[in-house]
């Protein structure tokens, strides 16, 4: 990738950003006086405030790269994160469960899960989420880094060090209110700096009606640039429904049950609903009514999220089928170390003059990526005519490799559209979206070590002050484990892979566990924690048994089948299929085994140790009286109402 | 918590828009620069959006503030 020219402009955008994050840390560190200030926020915050930072948290920068590239990939059909995975739990969250949450004085998800049922269940919720936390924040670090590497050619490893330095200073400094004051911010920077390229992308393809047009005739051929092997109905990347009766007609390879009940209820659930990252920023809301208005006010630019960070990568397939100014999807890069493998092949088949056949084998594997086998018979040809010099020669290599590399749609657009000036802040919101993703972990994984596991398990009856002091010493190891984890993830390869599977494994049968313990005071400790445990080891059976289409047994999947010798039990048409049926099964295993384990088991706890805790035990908020729109109940309706309207406007 | 958010976003985006207003000026007519915004000049347009966003913010934020120094008008200070 050819590196982009930065001009003083640019440099001026991020200085002024950079300085204003770093600036609102130190603005608030002489109220950091407390843990409960400094973990918690005091919960003081007015609803708006929580809102936004609920949802820019969300917003990092996995999120955005990502979901351009499922834009590319599965075309509208990404929005089924957002309409379908995401608005319905916001909205259930808000109305069913804040109450508790906020209601119990829990100062974490784990410990509301300790307050519901017992230590275990806690310990095993905070240890799984905390290594999850360093997980995603260490990942999403080396993709920030490794695509500034790209585009702007920086050093690596400064950019990784900066970046997460940047966060650790207003994070250290002014804690979780910094995290989400500075989340706020974020999230105009993020939505104002990816909005032009929207705009100009549009522009540039002449409007949706003739985007749609090109990716009908997409779907009719996706072979053309690469993107599946088989032709789908010419709708498939632009309906949301319509190509969803069969796992065979659209580019995802899922049927409607299963996103419906894997996406749609437990997957999003899980995550909306019990991750404390998201959670974090309704507690720290400053009463009931902030907490419970938190989501719903999230809950209205997640609907228009898609319009960001969706329809780019959609333009981006259909200007490169129109192959507008020569524009083509970005391939995957050749590594260094490739090159020195596949060159000398090329030039020794070059002098002898060697068969196509013969060599073309040889050359992909020392490439290590899939390539057009005329290309590379033309490269061979006109090598042998007339030396090509060794950088036309990787030059025209590189044009050979034919599998997409998605995460980069997102840049190539950056990249296509912005001038200087903007590109500047472009960069920025890129840079925004990663630091909100990553202070958002560190601030999670510093209340969950600091409150559940070192106050409940090491050092119990401390002075507060030991408390603070530990906050702020851990949110400097959150960041260095981070960096860990970036460096890991750089040697590691398959990154999202990696992240996918643990999600899967530890979220999937997790609201299982809070439907039970939130609706059901029946509902015992040992069920939980049996019924968490059952459902984890679901997941990892169900990942060790099964595959999806065209992946090698091992990280993939099928490994037990593979182990043992075995064929996979199943084989799915995609891996999101794959996960979200074992979704399905993991939730739908640890909900059985808590309901068969908690009839078989004594209850520990009181009626009166579970009021607040519990929605048949908790007296109801009544809001009976106040204008419509200060109920949440009414919102959420009328949000889930206007949810609906749009997957029907784009079915 | 002693600091209303909207002063700090307001002043930034202010400065952030005001710097691509500046630039957008300085390079208006240069059409190489401009040949990738599809020959917009859309660091001067967005500037100016940036810029009356920032202020918008501070003007909330300025409003705010002489309502809680109103007594018995704290109530509206959501």
């Amino acid at each position: 990738m050819q590196h982009v020219e930065l001009a003083w402009v640019d440099y001026a955008i991020l200085l002024a950003y950079t300085a204003f994050v770093v600036g609102i840390g130190f603005a608030l560190r002489r109220y950091m006086q407390t843990s409960a200030a400094f973990l918690m926020a005091g919960r003081s915050i007015p609803a708006w405030v929580t809102g936004l930072a609920f949802i820019a948290a969300n917003l990092g920068a996995l999120e955005v790269i990502g979901m351009a590239a499922n834009g590319a990939k599965y075309g509208i059909m990404a929005c089924h994160f957002y309409w379908v995975g995401a608005i319905p739990a916001m909205v259930f969250l808000a109305v069913f469960m804040m109450p508790f949450y906020y209601g119990s004085k829990a100062r974490s998800v784990p410990e509301y899960l300790k307050m519901r049922f017992d230590e275990r269940v806690r310990c095993l919720n905070s240890i799984t989420f905390g290594v999850m936390t360093m997980m995603t924040s260490g990942i999403s670090l080396f993709v920030l880094a490794d695509l500034l590497r790209q585009l702007v050619g920086w050093n690596f490893h400064l950019c990784l060090w900066v970046a997460s330095a940047i966060v650790l200073l207003y994070v250290f400094k002014g804690g979780l209110t910094s995290a989400i004051y500075t989340e706020v911010l974020q999230f105009f920077m993020i939505v104002l700096g990816f909005a032009p390229v929207v705009y100009l992308c549009l522009h540039d393809v002449g409007g949706w009606d003739k985007a749609t047009d090109a990716l009908a005739q997409v779907a009719a051929s996706p072979q053309s640039l690469d993107l599946a092997k088989t032709n789908f109905p010419p709708n498939a990347w632009t309906s949301c429904w319509a190509s969803m009766s069969g796992a065979q007609n659209n580019p995802m390879g899922m049927d409607w049950i299963g996103l419906t009940f894997g996406l749609g209820f437990v997957l999003s659930f899980g995550y909306w609903c019990t991750n404390f990252l998201v959670v974090q920023r309704a507690m720290a809301a400053k009463d009931m009514t902030a907490a419970r208005f938190t989501p719903l006010i999230a809950a209205v630019p997640k609907m228009l999220f898609p319009a960001l960070v969706i329809l780019p990568g959609m333009v981006a397939v259909a200007l490169a089928h129109i192959g507008k100014d020569g524009f083509t999807l970005p391939k995957k890069p050749i590594e260094p170390v490739a090159y020195a493998r596949a060159i000398p092949i090329i030039q020794q088949a070059a002098n002898q003059h060697t068969e196509l056949e013969t060599v073309f084998d040889d050359i992909s594997k020392a490439v290590g990526l899939p390539l057009s086998r005329e290309r590379v018979a033309a490269l061979l040809h006109d090598h042998a005519e007339g030396k090509l010099s060794e950088q036309e020669l990787k030059q025209r290599l590189q044009n050979a490799v034919t599998e997409n590399d998605y995460n980069n749609v997102m840049l190539a657009m950056l990249k296509r559209y912005l001038p200087p000036g903007l590109l500047g802040l472009g960069l920025t919101a890129l840079l925004a979206s990663f630091m909100s993703g990553m202070a958002g972990n560190i601030t999670a994984f510093n209340t969950i070590w600091t409150y559940d596991l070192y106050q409940a398990y090491i050092a119990p009856n401390r002075t507060d002050d030991h408390y603070l002091w530990m906050g702020r010493a851990v949110t400097v190891v959150g960041v260095l484990a981070s960096i860990g984890c970036a460096y890991i993830a750089k040697q590691y390869g398959n990154i999202m892979d990696l992240v996918q599977l643990v999600f899967g494994f530890v979220n999937a049968p997790l609201f299982a566990t809070f439907l039970h313990g939130m609706f059901w005071a029946r509902a015992t400790a040992h069920g939980a924690f049996y019924g968490l445990l059952g459902g984890t080891a679901t997941s990892a059976l169900f990942h060790g048994l099964t595959i999806a289409q065209g992946n090698a047994p091992g990280i993939k999947g099928a490994w037990l089948a593979h182990l043992l010798g075995a064929q996979p039990a199943h084989v799915f048409q995609s891996e999101m299929a794959q996960n979200f049926w074992l979704a399905c099964f993991a939730f739908s295993v640890c909900f059985l085994l808590t309901l068969v384990i908690s009839l078989g088991t004594r209850r520990a706890k009181s009626d009166d140790e579970l009021r607040g805790l519990v929605y048949s035990l908790t007296p109801r908020i009544t809001d009976h009286g106040l204008a419509w729109y200060k109920r949440p109940g009414v919102v959420g309706i009328v949000l889930l109402a206007i949810c609906v309207v749009i997957n029907i406007i784009f079915w | 918590m002693g600091l209303d958010i909207r002063y700090p976003i307001g002043i930034m985006f202010a400065i952030v828009g005001a710097l691509l207003v500046i630039f957008g000026l300085t390079t208006s007519g240069n059409t190489e620069l401009y040949r990738r915004s599809l020959g917009i000049n859309i660091n001067l347009w967005w500037g100016l959006l940036l810029l009356a966003f920032g202020l918008l913010m501070l003007f909330l934020a300025w409003r705010a503030k002489c309502r809680v120094q109103q007594p018995g008008a704290e109530t509206q200070q959501k």
